[in-house]
């Protein structure tokens, strides 16, 4: 695993830009916070003990390496390219975020900070953070817009097992983009003992940089991996967007590879035109603009207002795009598509049902793009998917998703006992 | 080219009259653009001496609970660029007092920085607050605003390291909004807890008016700032009195805060 001291291609510049998105816009109460932010990150990436230290714990506390697993079933129903599937899922907790919290805890205890808070929208970053403060001793406030806790209740429920205290955001939407809001005004009180763990690699500088630096692991062990198992580089990575860690992550182990073509994939919702979605770089219609302390490429009215999003996966329900990946869109490295709710769904079944694979639906988004497209590749070419997540912890999501009669009655049944 | 010190002008002539201004809130469009109406109305008969004009965006990341929730009503209404500028040329062809704006870089971004400090300007607005804009991100909104005579009225904050302090100061025009402590608006404040140190930091960095918000609730908090700062915010605490007590309410409310500024 090599170290990331030398300026990798994936590293904004020093004010915290990617080409134009990027930056740092905040209230002036954050202003030496995230000063001390940077300036602990910086020190920390240039001590090789840290990334080492970081890489062991994620090997005897969270299971990485992660596998990479050749989708022969798939392959042959497609008939295209050979399918290779980097397997997130696969680490504790069930998906890519445990990265990002496992690192940023250890960050914190150099810091010397006591307490983290978090915002969640499907509830996966939540659980991460929530487990990573047990094991490290931190105390732990998660918030959460109050219809993203009723739709993905399961993961509250781990939360407060493992110690949380969670925190219903009832303003504006009451989804992500509050959540994130709500979290920024604790921060801007308490600060002093507190790291606001923020979750994807979007917000003010130094965090997309620091998100991406610890998820560059995902994109790291891929390359080996691929170069093992096929002797070469996959000609195509696919990866889900909603802030964009899981795909910064694989992309950054590829970036300085230009044979490699890079796809993220965004949420169609019920279609574009619908305007029932979250894709803000696919479909175009997403504009530059700054909220949330950066500038990036928002879904947003003429008058800057932001739009609301919708999404069958929680976690791609995002107005706004991780600076990284709105920069390698417009100098055009990297490739946005997007997949409706309906070719989610039908990728997913696909999936368990060939592979025995179980995708979240984030993830299945970019197994629809990859599906869409590997017929149309020959059988000397490689994709590889990541798979950010597991989808059987969302069983309540997946299964209204994949609206199983079985599973339905099932949850009659046991309301029925809980009523009586 | 107008005269680029105006605000400050315009302050220094009140403050030679009285030894503390008053400065109030609104957000445009909550509870409707009629009541703002009423709002300042009040304002203007109880003699307050600025007012900031919120345009509701979806992110406001400085507010606290009230204004998020006012912030969002408002949106939900369908206030627009229109109503705001409407509104406000309306408020400074009729009242006294000065008119600045108030809102997130975000709309501000959308509109584009000549366009915006045009109509500000055009409006007989006297300057602009951006919370979630540094001054290091602010040089073509600055640019920009000196050639229509507004001012950019920059936040200091107890956080603050006097480097920074002194950095804000070189940028500050105006009057600089000196916020009583950290986090977001709209919680009490104890204004015996370090607040004139931190007044005298600000003192330090910059020679401009200082006015002091955050948490200002009452009329002893008022008093309490005399001698201490030049201006008095009431954010949030004008919002409650609104809903609380209507339009008598409030307008008792305001005369019960003027007079602690005579």
């Amino acid at each position: 695993m090599t170290i990331p001291t030398e300026r990798p291609s994936w590293a904004p510049g020093s004010d915290g830009y990617y080409g134009e998105f990027g930056g740092s816009f905040t209230p002036e109460v954050l202003h030496e916070t995230l000063a001390e932010l940077r300036g602990a990150f910086d020190e920390a990436w240039r001590d090789p003990e840290f990334w080492n230290s970081y890489v062991s714990m994620m090997a005897s506390y969270a299971g990485r390496p992660t596998p990479v697993t050749y989708c022969e079933n798939l392959t042959r129903r497609f008939g295209g390219a050979r399918i290779y599937v980097k397997r997130e899922d696969l680490n504790h907790t069930g998906a890519h975020k445990a990265n990002n919290v496992m690192g940023q805890g250890l960050l914190v205890q150099r810091m010397g900070k006591k307490r983290v808070i978090a915002e969640t929208g499907a509830g996966q970053h939540g659980v991460a953070t929530a487990t990573m403060a047990a094991r490290l001793g931190l105390e732990c406030t998660i918030y959460m817009g109050e219809e993203d806790i009723a739709r993905q209740h399961p993961n509250v429920f781990w939360m407060k097992q493992l110690g949380a205290e969670v925190v219903a955001v009832t303003e504006g939407t009451r989804t992500l983009k509050d959540a994130v809001n709500a979290c920024l005004r604790d921060w801007a009180e308490s600060m002093d003992d507190t790291h606001y763990v923020l979750g994807t690699a979007c917000g003010p500088h130094p965090f997309p940089q620091m998100v991406t630096y610890f998820q560059s692991i995902i994109g790291q062990e891929a390359r080996v991996q691929m170069q093992a198992l096929t002797g070469g580089l996959p000609n195509r990575v696919y990866a889900c967007v909603g802030g964009g860690s899981n795909a910064s992550g694989i992309f950054a182990g590829f970036l300085d590879d230009p044979e490699v073509e890079l796809i993220g994939v965004e949420a169609g919702g019920k279609g574009i035109e619908t305007g029932q979605h979250a894709s803000r770089l696919a479909g175009g219609q997403g504009r530059p603009g700054i909220a949330q302390g950066y500038k990036t490429v928002f879904l947003q009215n003429d008058e800057g207002v932001m739009q609301d999003t919708y999404s069958v996966a929680a976690g791609l329900d995002y107005i706004g795009i991780g600076p990284l990946l709105a920069d390698l869109h417009q100098r055009g490295r990297a490739r946005f598509e997007s997949v409706t709710d309906a070719e989610v769904v039908a990728a997913l079944r696909l999936t368990i049902q060939n592979e025995g694979i179980i995708p979240a639906l984030e993830s299945s988004h970019a197994f629809a793009a990859a599906f869409r497209e590997a017929s149309s590749l020959s059988s000397d070419q490689t994709i590889l998917i990541n798979q950010s997540g597991r989808g059987d912890k969302d069983i309540f999501t997946v299964a209204d998703a994949l609206d199983d009669d079985d599973w339905k009655s099932f949850i009659r049944r046991k309301s029925a006992e809980y009523g009586e | 080219m107008s005269d680029t010190t105006s605000l400050s002008a315009h302050l220094g002539a009140r403050l030679e009259k009285k030894p503390l201004l008053l400065m109030t809130h609104l957000v445009v469009g909550y509870p409707s653009l009629d009541a703002n109406w009423a709002m300042l109305e009040a304002m203007d008969a109880a003699g307050v001496d600025v007012v900031e004009l919120q345009m509701p965006f979806s992110e406001p990341i400085a507010d606290g609970p009230s204004f998020v929730k006012a912030n969002h009503e408002a949106i939900q209404a369908g206030t627009s660029w229109q109503d705001y500028f409407d509104l406000a040329a309306r408020a400074s062809a009729a009242f006294g007092f000065e008119l600045l704006f108030m809102g997130y870089y975000n709309s501000v971004y959308a509109m584009g920085a000549e366009r915006f400090c045009a109509r500000l300007a055009e409006a007989g607005m006297k300057g602009f607050i951006v919370p979630d804009l540094p001054p290091e991100e602010a040089a073509e909104l600055n640019a920009a605003a000196r050639t229509h005579g507004l001012d950019p009225v920059l936040i200091m904050t107890p956080t603050n390291t006097q480097e920074r302090l002194a950095e804000l100061g070189r940028h500050a025009s105006g009057f600089v909004y000196c916020a009583a402590r950290k986090g977001v608006t709209g919680r009490q404040t104890d204004l015996s807890e370090g607040v004139a140190a931190f007044l005298e930091r600000c003192r330090e960095a910059t020679s401009v008016p200082l006015g002091l918000g955050f948490g200002i609730r009452t009329a002893e908090d008022v008093r309490g700032l005399r001698g201490m700062a030049d201006l008095a915010i009431i954010g949030t605490a004008g919002l409650d009195a609104w809903v609380a007590g209507g339009p008598e309410g409030y307008r008792q409310f305001l005369e019960s805060l003027v007079a602690e500024t005579l």
